[in-house]
């Protein structure tokens, strides 16, 4: 797979491109003329180290220049993702009440590149984001507006808005390196390969060996995270406790698109950006960030009616 | 990717799999040149590549160094990315949050590129040239050898010993440095020599 | 490591104690973690603290910092007791049958020979019994009360599962627990692996500690197997290669040592250096001692290194006391009696204990050169910085000489790896402005004081005058050519006795093996046990054949390996008595009933018959010692001694304070605290994300740990009122410094002797130069005391207050 081979430095074909657009933000794109293999990451969280190596070559890959911050009583550092950390360790100590014993929870957050994904559906930009065939999620800086619809989109509070470049900022997959065939910069580095890359058939033929090792250490829960809510991601996680995967720094246990984006989804579709105007789709950004983020039962039946019939 | 996944592939011969990719082995099939306005430009293109060993533990991990120029044609060669390689037993293209930062070690701001001397009682170091600060330190050791330096104990037996010159050698430089320091120190008669094997 | 980072992929059973390879060399611990994926291997973590390696462990327990003896000395009691000993080895294997002097005993914590007031002991009873045929004394059915065997077993009786719980603060349980995982690899078909570091050396009894987890890997045979092993986890890229080449006080390149004054010349040096086998037919490889000596005194001086002066014998300095370690070197500096001194990529302000007294005594000094990459607060020791550096310049006097030398990147060279692996690397960079090779620096130091002695002589110019020098460009050695020197060239032509027309070693070659090094002068080797790394077949340390044959994770033809390219030392005992694997499935090689073959080197003479020939080849015993005999100044077994600053006194032995031996400097005895004035138990680290000193003049580094910590329990900052990320002020008797506070799970108190003890952890990596957040860091507080072998400082143990504090900037 990708990281039997070092890097290319001679010039190579792209694995992929715009044509392989499966979906592009506030706008539609012709039917890709072929199907990727699905890629993705797996992070098996049973074998983390919390070594943040990840981290470090996502900083160095991507030429991302983070802030020298504080301690806060933590080993996590950023505090949060932040515009230039795509990725971090997010550390958690918990007593498993079954068996008393300390258990450090260590998750490596970033994101999960959702087949369905939620980002790409709020955004109002032509282009700002898109989806690729083979699962990438992927930003596109010139065309983003900063307005932060997908923030508001995103299931797992993955964006981050600059406020030096108001722009939004998220993990690509690497979507650099994996056109010259290579793995994500973390998976590469991951010195326990804890975070492993492929494609998803792969990956997950791999989990189900990780399961089953979990298990014969007496994990009964052991299980992988692909949730569904999101159409299955192309970031997924083996957890010992798969049955809670709240417990580790908060991932959703449901994770599914706010029905309110899933709504906007609908106007889009419909009005389409250029016809609602700019003035009209800032309203409803300003709606959607400033007002009460809470989903109303109207809100569920609004989108429900929205969003049906939706093609696919 | 995994070890698991990986042992066959990496069964190869030395020095296979600089040049090729694996783009294939992804499932992509025939490519089309066409790239996305998402897609970051590939940042090594046309880098020169040089195996060297993580300076930091000693795991030594396997690297490789990608700069712009190549010091083999005489040019000026500057690192712009490391990355572990894959080729390396050990590590097989791992690297540590350390190993994964080398290059911000390679490019520190307080990379030290002059000589310096702080004079007695200043408070500022000042710029000198390599021939002031070498002369003046063979002059420096040689005047404490000339007057400390023991030839004889005091039951008389050769002991050639010179204490009060002491010399800590360093931990990640390597054999050959080692080995030409040894030489150096040993033959001047230090015996207050030591180096990091305990810190 | 006796075996290698790949090599752990075999293990069954890896034990973390006295390390955390999780968090300081997590590359390496892939291979832990592929044993746990590819063979279900587990693995058990013994440490003060819940560490990243006990993120991933199957069975954490927790022990207090500087009991390690005590609970590796109850687990090798409860391998006894439980009949899990690996029989046929420690019967054949070990030193378990020899007899031991009746002179020899035992109580209250001291060996017999102690003397108070020298701190030392007469050692001449901790020795075997010779018997009439100049040979040791044995009884192979072990029922000698005066056997290896039962005087260990005496020795031992006192950890109990409970006086083990009492001093190291182990809940029964989970002491009980890790003894059986532990056990069960007694048996033949098991491995277990251990993986230490600083967290067993940095004591007052650190090599102790070490010897401790020696033995009980001898009683259940894992030394010399597949997945076994002592792996001592090195620290720097190449201190295993500068320890090799003994760039210490008394050691000369391949672990031979400096000669003493009372080793007059070089037959009295020797005299002591005979190693004589102990039992019939043993190899004692250590017999060919003269004639590395004499080969390294001719790669040193050359021709005028002759039969007539003694190869040059008086070249050599002489040492009038053990070691010239770090601690003296800067107690006597501390006394005014040093005039210069040299730091070559080292920050010793920071990196050595009680840090005001280190300022005092370079302050002292006349000059000081560093010689580094980057900068470091010891070539500002002058330099005031607040709070973080509080000095006057104006009041230090010392000549600061600092100069800029290359990294890692520049440079070309090998460089040994804790798996004794030499792997060349090639530079791939233009070094920034006018910074310079070490080699290049040096080279020009040592010119220039050579010219100076030509021009003006003075004192004993000789051993300088005659340093062999035949680089091509005298100014400026390749690295190649150092790299030959170290592995051996022929001097001069030697022919076969036998056939003088056969010609043995031609003049000019290099040499092929360290086994045709000579002690007449016709060969040198810089470093013998390097010999093989550069032959007339090339740079061996430059080859990348990565292939690994039936996947043993030896991989031979991957650069070369110390000694002879030997991927696993004392690879015979990894046979039975017979020559055949105790394991086949861990196979690495076999007698065929004329040789021994397989995927290693052997570490024996191919033809030495398995029934006669001991493993262990560098003893003179030709076993390896669970009795150590008069080789380790505080004593041939290990004994539980308390750290200088512990939190309860010794309950084995409430008389002693400390490591009786270990030697402690006027002054410095004074300035260890008590446990009523600084009641928490102490412990520095490195963490994942730094290392040492360095990564300070990082960004990225200092972002994902950006700000000085300390880290304590939920109960102790309930106690004192500390808050998660609030600061705090701790201080011992030797210094204060102020920090945030991470407040943790992973940290409990221990009932210890009754009493709770609380763990202050203290983090190392902040200074007040670089990229990162200035800091304080633990060596401020640490206390000056080192082990008594071999004066590693103990950093690991010590205690101190804590307080919260408001008002920060």
């Amino acid at each position: 797979m990708t990281i039997t081979v070092n890097p290319p430095v001679a010039a190579t074909a792209p694995a992929y491109g715009e044509q392989d657009l499966l979906r592009r933000s506030a706008s539609s794109v012709p039917a890709p003329g072929r199907q990727l293999e699905a890629v993705s990451k797996l992070i098996d969280v049973s074998k983390c180290i919390g070594c943040k190596a990840c981290q470090s070559a996502c900083l160095e890959w991507n030429n991302l220049k983070e802030e020298i911050g504080v301690n806060t009583g933590t080993y996590q550092n950023p505090h949060d993702l932040t515009p230039n950390t795509w990725t971090l360790m997010k550390f958690t100590e918990w007593v498993n009440p079954q068996t008393d014993n300390l258990e450090w929870l260590i998750r490596k957050d970033g994101c999960m590149h959702c087949a369905d994904p939620g980002c790409l559906k709020a955004c109002p930009s032509p282009g700002a984001i898109v989806q690729y065939t083979n699962g990438i999620v992927d930003f596109d800086r010139e065309k983003c507006i900063g307005c932060g619809y997908c923030v508001k989109g995103c299931p797992f509070n993955i964006p981050r808005i600059s406020n030096v470049t108001h722009k939004a900022y998220k993990c690509s997959l690497c979507s650099d390196r994996v056109a010259v065939g290579q793995g994500p910069a973390c998976a590469k580095a991951c010195p326990t390969k804890a975070i492993v890359f492929g494609t998803k058939e792969q990956m997950k033929a791999h989990a189900d060996k990780r399961i089953a090792d979990l298990k014969s250490r007496g994990f009964d829960k052991a299980g992988l995270y692909d949730p569904p809510g999101v159409g299955g991601t192309h970031v997924m996680y083996v957890l010992h406790h798969a049955d809670q995967p709240s417990l580790y720094a908060g991932l959703p246990d449901n994770p599914r698109i706010s029905p309110i984006v899933e709504a906007w989804k609908g106007v889009t579709k419909y009005a389409g950006f250029a016809v609602i105007g700019l003035a009209a789709a800032f309203g409803f950004v300003h709606h959607l960030v400033a007002g009460p983020n809470k989903v109303t039962e109207h809100d569920e039946e609004e989108a429900a009616r929205l969003t049906e019939g939706r093609s696919p | 990717m995994n070890m698991e996944l990986s042992r066959r592939a990496f069964m190869r011969g030395a020095g296979a799999g600089l040049a090729g990719t694996a783009m294939g082995a992804l499932g992509f099939g025939d490519i089309e040149a066409a790239h996305a306005s998402s897609i970051r430009a590939y940042k090594l293109l046309g880098t020169t590549e040089t195996r060297n060993t993580c300076t930091y533990c000693s795991v030594a991990c396997g690297i490789i160094t990608y700069a712009k120029g190549d010091l083999a044609k005489g040019e000026k060669a500057t690192i712009i990315h490391i990355e572990g390689d894959v080729d390396h037993p050990t590590n097989r293209g791992t690297l540590c949050p350390k190993g994964a930062a080398l290059l911000d070690y390679v490019h520190s701001e307080t990379r030290l590129t002059q000589p310096k001397v702080r004079k007695p009682g200043s408070d500022r170091f000042e710029t000198v040239s390599w021939d002031y600060a070498l002369d003046r330190i063979a002059r420096l050791m040689k005047d404490d050898r000339d007057r400390n330096l023991v030839e004889k104990n005091n039951d008389g037996v050769t002991v050639n010993r010179w204490t009060t010159t002491g010399f800590l050698a360093a931990s990640a430089t390597t054999n050959e440095t080692a080995w030409l320091t040894y030489k150096v120190v040993r033959s001047a008669g230090m015996v207050v020599f030591d180096n990091q094997a305990r810190v | 490591m006796t075996n290698s980072w790949t090599d752990i992929r075999n293990t069954d059973l890896v034990v973390i104690m006295g390390g955390n390879a999780a968090e300081a060399h997590p590359c390496g611990f892939k291979w832990v973690t592929e044993a746990k994926a590819n063979r279900g291997a587990k693995l058990i973590v013994v440490d003060p603290r819940f560490t990243r390696s006990a993120a991933v462990a199957d069975f954490y327990a927790p022990v207090r910092q500087g009991t390690d003896i005590a609970f590796l000395l109850g687990v090798i009691r409860h391998c006894i007791e439980t009949d899990k000993v690996q029989w046929e080895y420690v019967k054949n294997f070990t030193n378990a049958s020899y007899l031991v002097k009746d002179g020899f005993a035992y109580s209250d914590g001291l060996f017999v020979g102690y003397d108070e007031q020298k701190r030392d002991y007469n050692r001449t009873d901790w020795e075997y019994k010779i018997g009439a045929d100049g040979f040791v004394e044995t009884d192979p059915t072990l029922q000698d009360p005066r056997c290896v065997w039962n005087l260990l077993k005496e020795h031992i009786a006192v950890y109990t599962p409970e006086m083990v719980e009492r001093i190291c603060g182990t809940p029964k349980a989970k002491y009980l627990k890790v003894c059986e995982m532990i056990a069960e690899t007694s048996s033949p078909q098991k491995a277990m692996t251990s993986m230490y570091a600083l967290g067993w050396t940095q004591h007052s009894k650190g090599s102790q500690n070490i010897r401790g987890m020696a033995m009980l890997q001898l009683i259940l045979g894992n030394i010399g197997i597949r997945g076994g092993g002592m792996n001592a986890l090195r620290g720097h890229s190449n201190i295993q290669g500068l320890t090799d080449i003994g760039l210490m006080s008394n050691l000369i390149p391949g672990y031979m040592t400096l000669p003493v004054e009372r080793e007059v010349d070089r037959s009295t040096y020797m005299s002591t250096r005979g190693f004589k086998p102990l039992r019939p037919n043993q190899t004692s490889f250590w017999q060919n001692y003269g004639k590395f000596f004499v080969s390294f005194q001719k790669a040193m001086w050359g021709p005028a290194a002759t039969k007539e002066n003694d190869f040059a014998y008086q070249y050599l300095p002489k040492l009038d006391v053990p070691a010239y370690d770090v601690l003296r070197a800067f107690e006597l500096m501390h006394q005014g009696k040093m005039t210069g001194y040299f730091c070559q990529g080292f920050n010793p302000l920071l990196a050595f204990p009680n840090r005001a007294k280190l300022t005092a005594a370079l302050a002292k000094l006349k000059f000081l050169v560093t010689m580094d990459p980057l900068e470091t607060e010891t070539a500002r020791f002058w330099e005031n910085h607040g709070e973080h550096n509080e000095v006057d310049p104006t009041a230090i006097q010392t000549e600061v000489i600092q100069l800029p030398t290359t990294c890692f990147a520049e440079d070309e060279g090998a460089v040994v790896n804790s798996g004794r692996w030499l792997q060349w690397h090639w530079p791939g960079a233009t070094p920034p402005g006018e910074a310079k090779t070490d080699v290049w620096i040096m080279a020009q130091i040592h010119l220039r004081l050579k010219a100076l002695y030509a021009k003006e002589g003075g004192k004993f110019p000789d051993a300088i005058r005659d340093l062999t020098w035949n680089y091509k460009d005298r100014e400026d050695p390749h690295p190649a050519e150092l790299a030959k020197e170290l592995n051996g060239y022929v001097v001069e032509t030697v022919a076969d006795p036998s056939d003088p027309a056969k010609v043995l070693l031609e003049k000019g070659k290099q040499v092929a093996a360290f086994a045709l090094l000579r002690d007449d002068g016709t060969t040198a080797a810089g470093c013998w046990i390097y010999t093989g790394c550069f032959t007339e077949a090339g740079n061996m340390m430059a080859r990348r054949d990565n292939s690994d044959p039936d996947a043993t994770g030896a991989y031979p033809k991957w650069t070369f390996s110390w000694p002879a390219n030997r991927r696993i030392l004392y690879n015979r005992a990894s046979a039975d008595m017979n020559g055949k694997a105790w394991d086949p499935t861990r196979k690495l090689i076999e007698w065929d009933g004329s040789r021994w073959s397989g995927y290693d080197v052997p570490d024996i003479a191919p033809t030495a018959k398995p029934d006669q020939v001991g493993p262990f080849i560098m003893n003179p015993e030709g076993t390896s010692r669970l009795f150590s005999r008069g080789m380790m100044r505080d004593g041939p077994f290990p004994v539980h001694y308390e750290p200088f600053e512990a939190p309860i006194a010794n309950v084995i032995a409430p008389r002693i304070r400390g490591n009786p031996v270990a030697r402690v400097f006027r002054g410095d005895m004074e300035q260890f605290g008590e446990a009523r004035e600084f009641p928490y138990a102490a412990t520095s680290y490195r963490l994942t994300e730094h290392f040492h000193y360095w990564t300070k003049n990082n960004h990225i580094n200092s972002v994902l740990q950006p700000e000085f910590f300390v880290e304590i329990s939920e109960e102790l900052a309930k106690e004192k009122g500390i808050r998660p990320g609030g600061w705090v002020r701790v201080w011992s008797k030797r210094g204060s410094i102020k920090a945030k506070a991470v407040v943790t799970k992973r940290i409990r108190p221990l009932i210890c002797d009754g009493k709770p003890v609380h763990i202050v952890g203290i983090p190392l990596h902040w200074g007040f130069i670089g990229a990162a957040k200035k800091g304080f860091g633990p060596n401020s507080l640490t206390p000056y005391v080192g082990d008594a072998n071999i004066e590693t400082p103990e950093y690991k143990a010590f205690l101190v207050d804590i307080e919260p504090i408001s008002g920060v900037a």
